[in-house]
């Protein structure tokens, strides 16, 4: 047992058919934690070689014939069912893992990160045997009837800051439908997805349905994007490198894209609000695990009559935080995930304060070790700020002041983005209103980060394509 | 008091099984697996290493407690107090007596169902998902007691042992993890009324669900009513049928340890027209599911009618039609048939009940059926050898020797068979008639028994016009391997299930159903969730609706 557990902790390699292999080149990357900047481990770097051969296996196990394609859909669900028990099973090592890789709260990776991954893995499982095609009554002496078949081998690009639920999120609906994929983790947190592949070996899946191989977006992600055999490609990530992968596909096999952006999303403050709710929302609404989140509530439209007193509470709010080592408890907040991500959130706090939005606490780094940045709020800002537009991805929060409906809906709906949105409101017709009239893929009401596998996520405009979950 | 039921137990049990005992080789079937055989090893599970005894202490625990009625999770003697036997057919005895279910315990299951469906309960309350994880629990835990529930099954209901595991089990487990899947799955809708409105559907659960189930295959009857109500989130009040009670009230200690919330499932052993009638015209009950013989389904029917017009749903009795046509693969056609007709001891709805054979092949078809009959085993059904066991009671040992007599009587020729097989419990031979005629009894009426109609057929035209000229349109098959004829004849069956190249092949994936005096509404795949919801239409006033 505790050599098994050995071999499941040392993989840092790239997983292809079920087995571990060293890179092509022989080179290999490093793994930080953010929360000291020390490295972790070593891990094998991919790179378009590396995906070849992933391809190559992925498309094999996906033959007219093999053991995947011959399998009872429902049996694809029972051994995603496996999965999440396996999972369940190693959830200690898993949430350890993603909090120290990731910068992640231990108790938040525990109890949401890895929850939200155990459901989804049941959820998907139970869609395996239930993808129903439909009989047709064409016009003519025909008999006709549609398959739902898997697209095939499906790349798979996911983000550092949710590491493991974005691999569970990209790997679930693709198997329960009988795909094969070729999955990068994001360079900074791949160890949670090299673990995963050891599960997924235990539970059963035949060898080349799931390969996944690390390395670095310009290199593996590109090779995959361009890959004139790999039929579809999903990615979530920043707007910026979406447009990449979008014509990336494009130029080579014309693959089908999914994508999964960046947000700015509007949170909306009616002053008929449960007060205390919506000040608590808006603060977990932006402030979860450090702001990087795609979902970040980080354009908050407070109406006027309680704007000062949103504001003052707000900042109590932000000011009584633990910064720390994420998995101690009692901290409250753990690391940006890396030096690039510290520096541009730092970039953009000082943008604010030049273009002149009251800081009203925080605004700068904290400790002398690890990408820690103060919780910091921002009040009296207005649209056309970088700070109001831009994308910080980090715990900075801002507050605008809106008079009307008409106003705050055309506001709102200003931006390029349109991933997530949130009203709050007692009264019935308002909250109507703002579900249909706000241009995003999720509306919350009188909530926010409301997510569960049964919901299907993604965005309008410029934040994504097409729906997961 | 103990020891004498062990010994009772260990006489109905442990008797046929003390013969394979041996640890390791069993010499009357080689090269079975160990864990597969009805012994102590298998009924151990996977993780035990219990003792004999400790095993028989076990078994006695749970006879002792499960023979009652099980209400909000916890185990009723009958209000009467009265007790009723469930009796092994392959011998005739008494295996035990089972409380006996009234009036007055139905009233008792309703009252404890209401309350665990009202608004505002832990059952209510539960998110979707969780009902789908306590489903797959149960699941487990049937997986995990499967050697025990196969050989209760077995004793109860007389289908050989090797069938109990291997068949109806896998079945059950898969039928509860397919509906477990769909609790959070089964949508309403939004939709685009017209106005300034804001319209949606909701999928409520309907409610205090009746579910009246038969003897022929105890376990996946329970199983098939279960998955679909309590994935929709209803309460159930479920009747077993008085000659198999016993594994389905083994379930019941499995539900309550799943950690269903107690009311939700509610379960009374008892006969039809008390307790069965007790709940279709019960005015607390909003549905009534029943699977039986369809002269107690009109019954059903018409007492929801005139209680509180409760929502019915029936699976009926089947007199199917099994057509072989000339360019079958007739070694395939032959094996597919005689299963068609004998799986489960005939004892099936849709037992293809009339072999329709085309001319040219009819004598060769004939002779291979007649031989094939003749080769089949019946016996003891822990014996791993049998292939057929006995009839579930006397009534229907009596009632098939008489359609056999009738059979004769009209002109049938009999070509094998015909006779009960042994002196004790209700076994019957495998019985073919040649030259049967739509017009007889036995091709009109069905029997649910070992016995085989052949019937003979010229054009594709007829046999449709023949095979449709029933009451009954519960399943029907054709043989062929021509892509033309199997589309027309697929479309001109009037049947709710139609094989083609096959017989009696069954997933929780697809619906299950009749037409006609079959049935009403259909089990299993997403079709078999509509039943079990009410539609409620909810349209709020807005101030402009946009699309």
């Amino acid at each position: 047992m505790a050599g098994e557990n050995e071999e499941k902790l040392n993989q840092n390699k790239i997983f292809i058919n079920n087995e571990w292999h060293d890179s092509v080149s022989g080179k290999k990357f490093e793994v930080f934690n953010p929360a000291n900047e020390e490295k972790i481990c070593e891990v094998e770097e991919g790179d378009k070689a590396d995906v070849d051969k992933a391809v190559k296996a992925a498309r094999k196990a996906f033959e007219l014939g093999s053991p995947w394609r011959t399998m009872d859909a429902s049996e694809r669900g029972r051994l995603l069912n496996k999965l999440a028990d396996l999972v369940e099973r190693d959830r200690l090592i898993l949430a350890t893992m993603e909090a120290i890789d990731g910068g992640k709260l231990f108790s938040t990776a525990y109890l949401m990160d890895l929850g939200a991954c155990i459901k989804t893995l049941h959820y998907c499982s139970g869609w395996a045997d239930k993808i129903h095609g439909r009989t047709v009554p064409m016009d003519g002496n025909f008999f006709t009837f549609t398959r739902h078949e898997p697209i095939g081998v499906c790349g798979q690009i996911i983000p550092w800051n949710f590491p493991l639920v974005m691999f569970i999120w990209k790997i679930a609906p693709a198997l329960c439908c009988g795909n094969t994929v070729v999955v990068k983790p994001a360079e900074q947190t791949p160890l949670t997805a090299l673990y995963m592949g050891s599960l997924i070996k235990e539970a059963g899946f035949p060898p080349g349905v799931v390969n996944i191989v690390p390395g670095f977006g310009p290199t593996a992600g590109a090779a995959i994007s361009h890959h004139m055999d790999v039929d579809k490609v999903a990615f979530t990530g920043s707007t910026e490198v979406g447009k990449l992968i979008k014509e990336a596909a494009g130029k080579s096999n014309l693959k089908r894209v999914t994508l999964e952006l960046g947000g700015k999303s509007p949170n909306i403050i009616f002053a008929d609000a449960d007060l205390d709710t919506a000040v608590e929302f808006a603060h977990i609404g932006l402030f979860y695990h450090q702001g990087q989140c795609c979902i970040a509530g980080s354009r908050i439209f407070v109406e006027e009559p309680i704007y000062d007193e949103f504001v003052r509470r707000s900042i109590e709010r932000a000011k009584k935080y633990t910064l720390g080592n994420p998995l101690l408890p009692g901290v409250q907040q753990g690391p940006q995930i890396d030096k690039e991500q510290f520096q541009k959130i730092l970039e953009l706090i000082e943008s604010g304060k030049k273009e002149g939005a009251k800081l009203e606490c925080g605004g700068g780094p904290w400790g002398d070790k690890g990408y820690f940045i103060q919780p910091t709020v921002f009040s009296n800002v207005t649209d056309d700020m970088r700070i109001a537009k831009e994308e910080i991805f980090g715990p900075v929060q801002q507050i605008m002041k809106f008079k009307t409906i008409d106003e705050v809906i055309k506001r709102a709906n200003n931006t390029t983005y349109g991933l997530a949105a949130a009203v709050f409101t007692k009264d019935i017709d308002k909250a109507l209103t703002f579900a249909a009239a706000l241009q995003a893929g999720t509306v919350w009401v009188n909530c926010y980060s409301a997510m569960s596998a049964q919901c299907p996520f993604g965005g309008f405009k410029m934040s994504g394509n097409g729906r997961e979950m | 008091m103990l020891q004498k039921l062990s010994c009772c137990v260990q006489n109905h049990l442990y008797r046929p099984c003390l013969k394979h005992c041996a640890p390791v080789q069993a010499p009357e079937a080689p090269g079975v697996p160990v864990w597969l055989q009805p012994g102590f090893q298998a009924l151990q599970g996977p993780t035990g290493t219990g003792t004999a005894s400790s095993l028989a202490l076990r078994l006695n625990a749970v006879l002792l407690f499960s023979l009652q009625i099980f209400i909000n999770n916890e185990w009723h003697d009958a209000v009467s107090k009265k007790t009723f036997p469930s009796i092994n057919p392959a011998t005739g005895e008494v295996i035990c007596q089972v409380a006996e279910g009234d009036k007055a315990d139905v009233d008792k299951a309703v009252k404890a169902a209401k309350a665990a469906f009202q608004l505002g309960s832990p059952w209510r309350r539960m998110d979707a998902s969780h009902r789908g994880k306590l489903l797959n629990r149960l699941a487990d835990l049937i997986e995990r007691d499967r050697a025990y529930l196969a050989a209760l099954e077995t004793l109860d209901n007389g289908k050989p042992y090797s069938v109990s595991y291997l068949v109806d089990l896998d079945m059950v487990v898969k039928c509860l993890r397919y509906f477990a899947g769909w609790s959070d799955k089964f949508h309403g809708k939004t939709i685009p009324l017209d106005g300034d409105f804001f319209c949606y559907t909701r999928h409520e659960p309907v409610g205090v669900c009746g579910q009246i189930i038969p003897w022929n295959f105890p376990l996946l009857m329970q199983a098939w009513k279960l998955g679909p109500a309590l994935a929709t989130g209803n309460v159930v009040v479920m009747k077993v049928a008085e000659q198999t009670p016993l594994s389905a009230l083994y379930v019941a200690n499995l539900i309550k340890e799943a950690g269903f919330p107690p009311g939700v499932v509610n379960i009374i052993p008892g006969y039809g027209p008390t307790a069965g009638a007790a709940i279709s015209s019960h005015m607390d009950i909003d549905k009534v599911a029943f699977t039986g013989s369809t002269e107690v389904g009109h019954l059903i029917q018409k007492a929801a009618a005139e209680s509180n017009l409760k929502r019915v749903t029936l699976e009926l009795g089947g007199k199917s039609p099994n057509i072989i046509m000339s360019d079958a693969d007739m070694d395939w056609a032959v094996d597919q048939a005689h299963f068609a007709l004998f799986f489960n001891q005939g004892q099936c709805c849709c037992a293809g009940s009339r072999t329709y054979v085309q001319e040219d092949i009819y004598h060769e078809f004939v002779e291979r059926s007649v031989e094939k009959a003749k080769s089949r085993v019946v016996g003891n059904p822990f014996d791993f050898k049998t292939e057929q066991g006995p009839q579930v009671d006397e009534e229907q040992f009596k009632k098939i020797l008489g359609y056999i007599s009738t059979g004769k009587r009209e002109g049938a020729k009999l070509l094998c068979g015909g006779n009960p097989a042994a002196d004790r419990g209700y076994f019957i031979q495998p019985t073919v008639f040649g030259d049967v005629q739509d017009s007889m009894t036995i091709a009109r009426e069905e029997i649910f028994g070992p016995v085989m109609q052949i019937l003979k057929f010229k054009t594709i035209e007829e046999v449709i016009e023949r095979a449709n000229d029933s009451k009954y349109g519960l399943a029907a098959a054709v043989f062929t391997k021509d892509l033309d004829k199997a589309n027309y004849v697929s479309q001109g069956l009037r049947a709710g299930t139609v094989w083609i190249n096959c017989y009696d092949v069954f997933g929780a994936q697809a619906p299950f159903g009749g037409y006609k005096a079959s049935g009403n509404g259909r089990e299993l795949g997403e079709y078999g969730l509509e039943a079990y919801i009410e539609v409620k239409n909810v349209t709020i006033k807005i101030p402009q609706k946009n699309s």
